[in-house]
């Protein structure tokens, strides 16, 4: 069993992670409250085989499945059109599409900040993304749920859904070695 | 038929999500072979995907 007030501490972590994926505070809120209730509904099963933010995060990823799925619903995304502009992943390359810059090799300090301080990063990364773009991300990279869910609940096709995980994951890598790794390439 | 480093990136990125065709696979891995930019790029694609998916399970 778990203390509400261990529960309760996980809040802020709980927010991040959401705010990360919906975009929204009010929604975001929400799915907090809704997880925060069933976590101490259900506090009595947990018997601490995980931490408490690992529990705690697997009631939130079902309850941003359904928000999310509400929330393509209701919430008019960009237009498409928009999303598909290719300029930025353009820009990477010269007319024969080679890189425009060597890739440094990142080692082990580069790799221990990615994988240290992900939520960090992401934030303000995706900043700068399209919100469907960011959305798409967060489902497939942070949650890890099928393209075929994925598509579904974008509204979108296979491929346009391969094309925006592919311009996400070109931005995230470009805003990491430019902002936070200080490769400064672009 | 050989792929310049846009379309192999875009390869990278797609085999995250799926099984790449026999002759995408063959061209890709090809390429890697010749192309250390490529190659780093590869590597850096799945190590963010490896702490997305950490940071996801709340680890």
């Amino acid at each position: 069993m778990i203390t509400p007030e261990l529960i309760e501490a996980e809040r802020p972590y709980l927010l991040r992670y959401a705010l990360a994926q919906l975009r929204d505070r009010q929604a975001a809120d929400e799915v907090v409250q809704e997880t925060l209730l069933a976590a101490l509904e259900s506090r009595k099963s947990f018997v601490g085989k995980s931490a408490p933010r690992t529990w705690l995060t697997s009631i939130l990823r079902f309850k941003l499945i359904d928000a999310v799925r509400r929330q393509s619903r209701e919430v008019p995304l960009e237009s498409f059109e928009d999303t598909l502009d290719d300029a930025d992943v353009d820009a990477l390359f010269d007319a024969s599409g080679h890189w425009q810059h060597a890739i440094r090799e990142w080692t082990g300090p580069e790799q221990e900040l990615v994988a240290k301080q992900f939520w960090e990063v992401f934030e303000r990364c995706a900043q700068v993304m399209p919100r469907r773009t960011a959305m798409a991300f967060v489902m497939r990279e942070v949650i890890g749920m099928e393209i075929a869910d994925i598509c579904n609940n974008l509204g979108i096709t296979a491929t346009n859904c391969s094309v925006l995980l592919y311009r996400a994951r070109m931005s995230l890598r470009e805003c990491l070695e430019i902002r936070w790794l200080g490769g400064g390439a672009a | 038929m050989r792929i310049n480093c846009k379309q192999a990136s875009r390869l990278i990125s797609d085999a995250l999500d799926r099984p790449l065709s026999k002759s995408e696979y063959l061209r890709l891995r090809i390429h890697l072979f010749l192309c250390g930019n490529c190659s780093e790029f590869s590597r850096q694609l799945q190590l963010m995907q490896k702490a997305a998916r950490k940071a996801g399970r709340g680890e």
